[in-house]
């Protein structure tokens, strides 16, 4: 998603000067096309995520589009104060971009993991949160992003779902792509981890339940009228994240629903229960550790329905 | 120059601590004691250095000037109401339920250009903005006054490196060294000296001067930047709730709200001010 990223955004820079990409020293060699190619539009501020943001909030405010870019809870939680106050306050055109959403730095340890910025930052008013779930998504939710004005965050992961792009499709922000159709389970993705979620619908098949797989690259603004319809459609609703379950995907989806008044048959939320994603290993361990993965989301719908959980392979 | 050129911003000094006065006094504000302390930079600043027009307060050939100690805002709201940003008249609602004059200052009044109030913000921005007039080689000056205890901030020092890195000859810091803090002295919580050695050894261009000396603020503010290719560090020794006798070097006006007697005792003691 990074490359995607980066190659949108070295492609799209040419017909737009007011773009000013600033790193907060990270980036080896990723980012060395679009040094090389756009210098002029290339800062790299140091380790100095707090100064960056800040930076950022001024150069917007003077008529730039400003990209940050660091990786895990860098961009955010470090800064968040400066993102409040300096970015979003002031409605200044600045995209938060993070490298390394979830447990994508796996081994590296939990503190390079992005794990509650999706709760944190949508709580702040103003802002679009995307959180893209396969390269298509990222590419085009960056392409969105140089030309939208207002505060924004991207969330990249390392991982990304196989690609279900149709022929001629066009990105939407804010509204949820469906990439299966089904009616007995809905399985609502945010990120890379859709992936998880289409192998378990895979599996799921198999047994004969039919999930609805959506891939909700938009956390906010939430697509409350396709999650209403997946609410009554089909038999319940497994939002998947890899996020603390606290005010992420999850937490946005009861929130919208409930206050619609729409009550799916349940609601369970797949993600981080409390915890630090403390064990060390790969993305795809720490899934399977923390019963994020398809496994994990395939037995749970079948716990939900009242099916005998069987051996999954 | 002489010192009667400068009568114009003495008066605006006195006319920015008597509306401050009021206006803590009125809404219950705190922090009359920073207020004070930066009156003389604010009048300086609004009154002969900074090139900024209250007909056009968005004007992209403005100087920009960020109020990094936002606690400080009834001052500045009180010299753009001098300078004609808006009608003074507006002041007194400051703190007042439904006003856009909150007790730190608020871009959503005319003339501000940035809102702040959690200290070590403001020159991150300020530097922003001077970079993104550096790119563009626009003539325009960033102005951004600092507290001394807001340099407790790491990212303060952040934006100290960048700047300098940059060579923002365009920004000016100015540092109001009054040398009380929220709740001590600045000495008693983090010693700060050798200050100018610091804002030196970071890469700025730093003099020192009376923050109260209208003639030797508007000679340095005139002369910025202090050397080629540098930020200006401007260290302007003050007097928190300089003008108040009683007011004068206590930690007890940063959050003391001027009430009752003291408020009259004040207000008399700045209107017997030539």
């Amino acid at each position: 998603m990074r490359d995607a990223f980066i190659r949108t955004l070295t492609e799209l820079v040419p017909q737009h000067p007011e773009v000013i990409l600033l790193s907060g020293d990270l980036g080896f060699a990723v980012l060395n096309d679009y040094i090389d190619g756009f210098p002029r539009q290339f800062l790299n501020v140091g380790i100095a995520e707090q100064n960056m943001s800040g930076l950022a909030a001024g150069l917007a405010l003077e008529g730039h589009t400003i990209f940050t870019y660091s990786i895990g809870s860098f961009p955010t939680l470090r800064c968040l104060e400066q993102i409040r106050n300096d970015v979003c306050y002031h409605g200044a055109n600045v995209k938060i971009v993070c490298v390394g959403g979830g447990m994508s730095y796996g081994p590296v340890g939990f503190s390079h993991h992005a794990t509650e910025d999706l709760a944190i930052l949508r709580s702040l008013p103003g802002i679009q949160v995307f959180s893209p779930c396969d390269l298509w998504e990222a590419a085009e939710a960056t392409r969105y992003l140089v030309s939208h004005r207002g505060p924004a965050y991207l969330r990249l992961d390392k991982s990304a779902a196989p690609a279900t792009v149709q022929p001629g499709e066009a990105f939407r922000p804010g509204r949820i792509r469906t990439v299966r159709e089904g009616s007995d389970v809905t399985l609502a993705a945010a990120g890379g981890i859709l992936g998880e979620a289409i192998l378990a619908a895979d599996a799921l098949v198999q047994r004969g339940i039919f999930c609805r797989v959506l891939s909700v690259h938009t956390v906010k603004p939430l697509d409350l009228d396709t999650l209403t319809a997946a609410a009554s459609e089909t038999g319940g609703i497994v939002s998947i994240e890899e996020h603390a379950v606290d005010g992420g995907l999850g937490g946005a989806i009861a929130e919208a629903l409930m206050e619609a008044g729409v009550f799916p048959r349940f609601l369970v939320r797949v993600g981080l229960r409390n915890t630090f994603s403390s064990v060390v290993g790969s993305q795809q361990y720490l899934r399977q550790v923390y019963s994020l993965d398809a496994a994990a989301i395939a037995q749970t719908v079948f716990a939900k329905l009242g099916i005998a959980v069987p051996a999954f392979a | 120059m002489s010192a009667s050129s400068f009568n114009g911003t003495h008066k605006l000094a006195l006319r920015i601590r008597a509306h401050a006065l009021r206006m803590t006094n009125a809404g219950g504000g705190a922090h009359i004691g920073a207020v004070f302390s930066s009156a003389d930079i604010l009048a300086v600043l609004y009154g002969s250095v900074l090139r900024v027009d209250p007909a056009a307060p968005k004007s992209p050939v403005r100087d920009r000037f960020v109020l990094s100690k936002g606690h400080a805002g009834a001052g500045l709201y009180a010299a753009l109401a001098e300078r004609g940003f808006f009608p003074v008249g507006q002041l007194l609602t400051h703190y007042q339920n439904g006003s856009d004059l909150s007790g730190h200052v608020s871009h959503k009044v005319p003339g501000v250009d940035v809102s702040t109030g959690s200290l070590g913000h403001g020159l991150s921005i300020a530097s922003g903005m001077a970079y993104a007039a550096k790119l563009k080689s626009a003539p325009h000056r960033v102005f951004c006054l600092l507290s001394d205890g807001e340099c407790d901030e790491g990212s303060t020092w952040e934006a100290a490196l960048f700047a300098a890195h940059h060579g923002l000859s365009n920004l000016v810091a100015i540092v109001d060294y009054n040398r009380i803090q929220g709740i001590a002295p600045v000495a008693d919580v983090l010693e700060l000296e050798p200050f100018a050695d610091k804002w030196a050894a970071f890469g700025w261009a730093v003099r020192e001067v009376d923050g109260h000396d209208h003639e030797a603020l508007a000679t340095a503010l005139g002369s910025v930047p202090f050397a080629p290719g540098k930020p200006s560090c401007l260290i302007a020794h003050t007097t928190k709730g300089k003008g108040v006798s009683f007011m004068e070097n206590t930690v007890l006006w940063h959050y003391r709200i001027p009430r009752g007697a003291e408020f009259d005792a004040a207000l008399a003691e700045l209107e017997v001010q030539p």
